[in-house]
């Protein structure tokens, strides 16, 4: 492969088992990848078929059972809160619910405000501070004014995923995972999400994870895919060569099961 | 031309809302679904859809009300009707309805046999237990489910079992529209397949006689439906052939909607999408001139001041715009 | 917060109950500064005051006095004394006496009195009478003493020195006083208990402790709830074992009988009224430990926790900002029932004399006890402990009315 990109995150035999004895499920099971800079990556799997999971143990979230993660080739430390925070600060997630996303009990202010403070930018001037929060919605085509004072839940879901972005504009990470990022929200305002995760991309440069159960996303935005099907990775590769070109089984069936417009859509397979 | 089974004229309905305001969430619709023919409705969360869909029955309870329009099912008109005779003569028998959520309305503590026994002795009185159950089976078997389905309790069942169980079940006294919402939409791709089959099976073996099929899913649309209504803001504001309104919209925003498309096919990775810039208008208070006014590429001060109606294409299509077909489209050109 | 509040006094519910609790705090806080009398001091010489206006009766005599006819006023004073009951038991003793039935005419008072006072014999004890109607006559007999002598009353004074009586002032049959310039009135509303103290003043200050109880337990009983189960939940693992073994080991046992042994163990003279309320307090955390604590799993692995986790919030940021305004309106639902049932605790615990200290204050607990020890229920003095129920059944009423009028407003599928 092309190693002369530089590696960002990877893994190796990335394991996670819930439960104990015989209710003992394992939602990820041995994986390995190698995430480049600069990359945007699908992974792709139905429900269940562990790819929150994994994408909780690249956040860092929930511990892993066994293997390790890399980060820009280090082994990934996460031990204490402080490494934590450090973490969090090269790697943020956009979730599928905008509206199970924010607290309830937060303006919209706090929410930004939080993402200043953790850039080291707390005691910065209020003016400064709002400028700041005014061009991160701006970025958006949010109007900050108008959003001053309100709370996220008034917004529309749309909206609502756009103002993560807003967040993101203003951490800056090195990588950004968006779990189904456009899965609750409707069709021309998932255009408008794609096209920001897209500009915020190219504006600082970072990599971009996205875990979706839709094949179709996954072929529209990413250079490379993994397909996941019960906590392994059963095909991986550029964008063309899976989904053009499938190997698996697996793969071709999920392809298969997807309605098209161009190609006639085989209903006799199932 | 087919029988007529389902005409709606200028169907207006509307929600009156906790603080007392109306809410006109369907607003002078007007559609006809042909022997056979199947019907498909698209538009984004809150254009309408839904409320659409419960309107059609004609089975309204609050906070729903019925305010104008004509609904005629198999030459009966029913709007206007007493919500105990619509649900003793018309649901079931003429029409079948099978929300995004139907799955979950079975009742865990009974088996799959017991609902099938509900729905035919509430129109049977007499039938016998041995007769629903060989019914029951060959009608089972007939659409792909394995006949010990009926014997199961639904908790027995897998997500997507369950939905063609339902299915199955509310289609069993030959209904003459079937109206599906989002019937698939909590499923995943294999099993909304299955879904999507057995829909096809359903319209091809004369099951039932037409179908309204709602989703915000396109390509799914596509692949279902003969033609397709697109619903903005309680107005249809686009009617044309599946092809047609997939390949070539008419109206901004039936092309806008279009334009979202994404599907795993060469060629479209890395087009540009279409994205509509803002919101719906808030149907407390809906402009007074076209309502796709403030997030149309094409708007002109007159678009804002005239309401504007339905008119008719080539094709026996129509849509909703005070432009002309061919203005259309040589604007669709310049882009 | 506003909207909650907003919402919660729209529910009829919880309007009812927040008005009837506050008519009760009212009463607690606005009673003292009318009536200052300690709410124990024994002021009756005897049991069970009836209620009523209690007029001094030396006062009485030494008040302006005015002159009035009244025409019922004879009638009154007989029938005061010789009721309908009297006039059948009296007839009565002296059918069985030998007097034919047609000769009584119980109607007539004069007639009555001339037979009775010529036959009756306190002595005579007929077949089947018992000694206690027996006894019965005699207090008849003794109370119908001058009833019918419409003669004015002397008042006699005895001379310093000769220690003779001299009549000092005639008190005539037309004589009134205004009771308004009586010296000495007092008004005992729900007349006295057995100790002969003032039921009311005792009451409004047993309300007041017992409110303080049920706050105490209920505040001790939340506090503990609240924290293990935000442990339990949020911690997980090992802490989560820990906390619910001894939580379900708790639940094993019934409350009461922890309750019981551990007052039991604290001792008449270490129980006051604030070791009664911790005591409950610590022996009712179970249900909301648990309740918090399915409310906190559910919330942990919300994206909004995980958001704050990202933000790089510590966990008491977490758990304060993100997941207890969360489950706030079920910790208010739980206190405000703790209160209602650490109020109901109290009670049962004193009726089983393992309540507070008895010489301290009251509490409705007490009061039930005392009126349970000195038989005021099978002797019918219903005022020593029917108002006590009430108070107990209007408090618990009235806060359960609020916790259904909230759950209405954190639930809105609950609304009718």
């Amino acid at each position: 492969m092309n190693d002369e990109r530089k590696l960002c995150l990877s893994g190796k035999g990335l394991t996670k088992v819930f439960g104990l004895g015989r209710q003992k499920t394992v939602a990820v099971d041995h994986v390995d990848f190698a995430f480049h800079e600069g990359e945007i990556i699908s992974i792709v799997g139905e429900s269940g078929s562990g790819k929150t999971t994994l994408a909780k143990m690249l956040l860092g979230l929930i511990g892993e059972t066994e293997g390790e993660v890399y980060f820009q080739g280090v082994k990934r430390d996460i031990g204490s809160q402080k490494k934590k925070q450090n973490y969090w600060k090269q790697i943020q997630a956009i979730f599928q619910d905008p509206f199970s996303s924010y607290n309830i009990f937060h303006k919209i202010d706090e929410v930004l405000l939080d993402c200043i403070r953790m850039r080291g930018g707390g005691k910065l001037p209020h003016a400064k501070k709002v400028e700041m929060m005014t061009e991160a919605c701006s970025f958006v085509n949010l109007k900050f004014e108008e959003l001053t004072n309100k709370y996220p839940f008034e917004l529309s879901g749309g909206q609502q995923q756009r103002l993560m972005i807003a967040r993101i504009f203003l951490l800056k990470p090195k990588i950004l995972l968006a779990d189904e990022p456009t899965s609750m929200i409707d069709a021309c305002s998932r255009a408008t999400i794609l096209d920001f995760l897209m500009q915020l991309r190219d504006e600082i440069g970072m990599t971009l994870i996205f875990i979706t159960h839709d094949i179709g996303l996954a072929y529209y935005v990413s250079d490379t895919v993994y397909i996941m099907e019960k906590g392994k990775f059963v095909e991986s590769g550029s964008a063309d060569e899976v989904i053009l070109n499938p190997q698996q089984p697996y793969t071709r069936r999920l392809l298969n099961d997807v309605p098209k417009i161009h190609e006639e859509w085989d209903l006799s397979t199932v | 031309m087919g029988k007529v089974m389902l005409e709606v004229r200028e169907l207006t309905t509307k929600y009156i809302t906790r603080f007392n305001e109306d809410i006109y969430a369907v607003d002078h619709v007007s559609l006809k679904v042909e022997e056979g023919k199947s019907l498909g409705i698209a538009g984004e969360s809150g254009c309408g859809k839904s409320t659409l869909a419960l309107s059609l029955m004609g089975y309204y309870f609050p906070p729903l009300y019925y305010t104008s329009g004509d609904i005629i099912i198999n030459e009966r008109n029913i709007s206007g009707m007493d919500p105990d005779e619509v649900r003793k003569s018309i649901l079931g028998k003429e029409i079948a309805y099978i929300p995004q959520a139907a799955m979950n309305a079975l009742n865990p503590t009974q088996k799959v046999i017991n609902f099938v026994e509900d729905v035919i002795h509430a129109h049977e009185p007499t039938a016998t237990k041995k007769d629903i159950y060989d019914m029951a089976r060959q009608r089972f078997e007939i659409l792909g489910l394995p006949a010990e389905v009926l014997q199961k309790y639904s908790v027995e069942l897998s997500g997507g079992m369950k939905q063609r169980t339902v299915i199955a079940i509310s289609v069993i006294l030959g209904p003459k529209v079937l109206i599906a919402d989002e019937p698939s939409s909590a499923l995943d791709v294999t099993s909304q397949k299955m879904v999507i089959k057995m829909l096809r099976d359903l319209m091809d073996r004369g099951m039932i006689k037409s179908m309204i099929f709602i989703t915000h899913e396109l390509p799914l649309l596509y692949n279902v439906t003969d033609d397709i209504m697109v619903m903005y803001a309680g107005q249809m504001v686009e009617h044309a052939t599946a092809e047609q309104a997939v390949f070539d919209p008419l109206h901004p925003y039936a092309r806008g909607l279009m334009g979202s498309i994404i599907v795993p096919e060469s060629g479209l990775r890395g087009h540009k999408l279409a994205a509509i810039p803002g919101v719906p208008p808030n149907l407390k208070k809906p402009p007074s001139g076209c309502r796709f006014a403030e997030r149309c590429k094409y708007v002109t001060p007159t678009c804002r001041a005239v309401s504007v109606n339905m008119r008719e294409a080539a094709n026996d299509r129509e849509y909703r715009c005070i432009f002309a077909e061919q203005e259309l489209r040589e604007m669709y050109k310049n882009e | 917060m506003k909207h909650i509040l907003h919402e919660a006094f729209r529910s009829p519910k919880f309007v009812t109950g927040f008005v009837i609790f506050m008519a009760i705090l009212a009463l607690v806080v606005f009673y003292p500064l009318f009536v200052t009398d300690h709410p124990l001091a024994i002021i009756g010489q005897g049991t069970f005051f009836p209620p009523g206006i209690y007029v001094s009766v030396y006062d009485t005599t030494n008040a302006p006095q005015y002159t009035m006819m009244l025409p019922e006023a004879e009638g009154n004073r007989i029938g005061a004394k010789l009721g309908d009951v009297e006039r059948e038991a009296m007839r009565e003793w002296l059918i069985d006496f030998g007097i034919p039935r047609a000769e009584i005419d119980i109607d007539d008072t004069a007639k009555l009195m001339t037979l009775w006072d010529a036959y009756y014999d306190p002595a005579l004890r007929f077949q089947g009478m018992t000694s206690a109607r027996q006894k019965y006559f005699a207090r008849l007999d003794a109370s119908l003493e001058g009833l019918l002598v419409m003669e004015p009353r002397v008042i006699a004074v005895p001379n310093t020195e000769t220690g003779a009586f001299e009549a000092s002032q005639s008190i005539e049959l037309t004589d009134f006083v205004n009771v308004n310039e009586v010296a000495n009135v007092r008004v005992l509303p729900l007349g006295t208990d057995n100790f002969g103290r003032d039921m009311l003043t005792q009451l409004v200050s047993a309300i007041g402790t017992s409110l303080q109880i049920g706050l105490v337990a209920g505040t001790v009983a939340t506090l503990i709830g609240l924290t293990l189960g935000l442990m339990a939940g949020y911690i997980g693992g090992l802490v989560d074992d820990v906390i619910m073994f001894f939580t379900n080991l708790f639940t094993a046992i019934p409350g009461i009988v922890l309750l019981i042994l551990i007052s039991y163990s604290i001792g008449q003279e270490n129980r006051g009224a604030v070791t009664v309320a911790v005591v409950i307090g610590v022996t009712s955390w179970v249900w909301t430990t648990r309740a918090v604590r399915a409310q906190v799993i559910s919330l942990r692995n919300r994206d909004h926790v995980n958001l704050s986790k990202l933000s790089g919030h510590s966990i008491f940021h977490i758990i304060f900002a993100d997941i207890l305004p969360y489950i706030l309106s079920y910790v208010v639902m739980a206190f405000i029932l703790q209160i209602s049932s650490g109020i109901l605790a109290e009670a049962g615990l004193s009726i089983l004399g393992l309540g507070p200290k008895t010489t301290d204050v009251p509490t409705l607990g007490l009061m039930m006890r005392w009126a349970m020890i000195y038989s005021a229920h099978i002797l019918n003095k219903w005022w020593a402990f029917f108002p006590v129920i009430v108070a107990i059944a209007l408090i618990s009423f009235s806060l359960n009315l609020m916790n259904t009028g909230l759950d209405q407003v954190f639930n809105p599928a609950l609304r009718e």
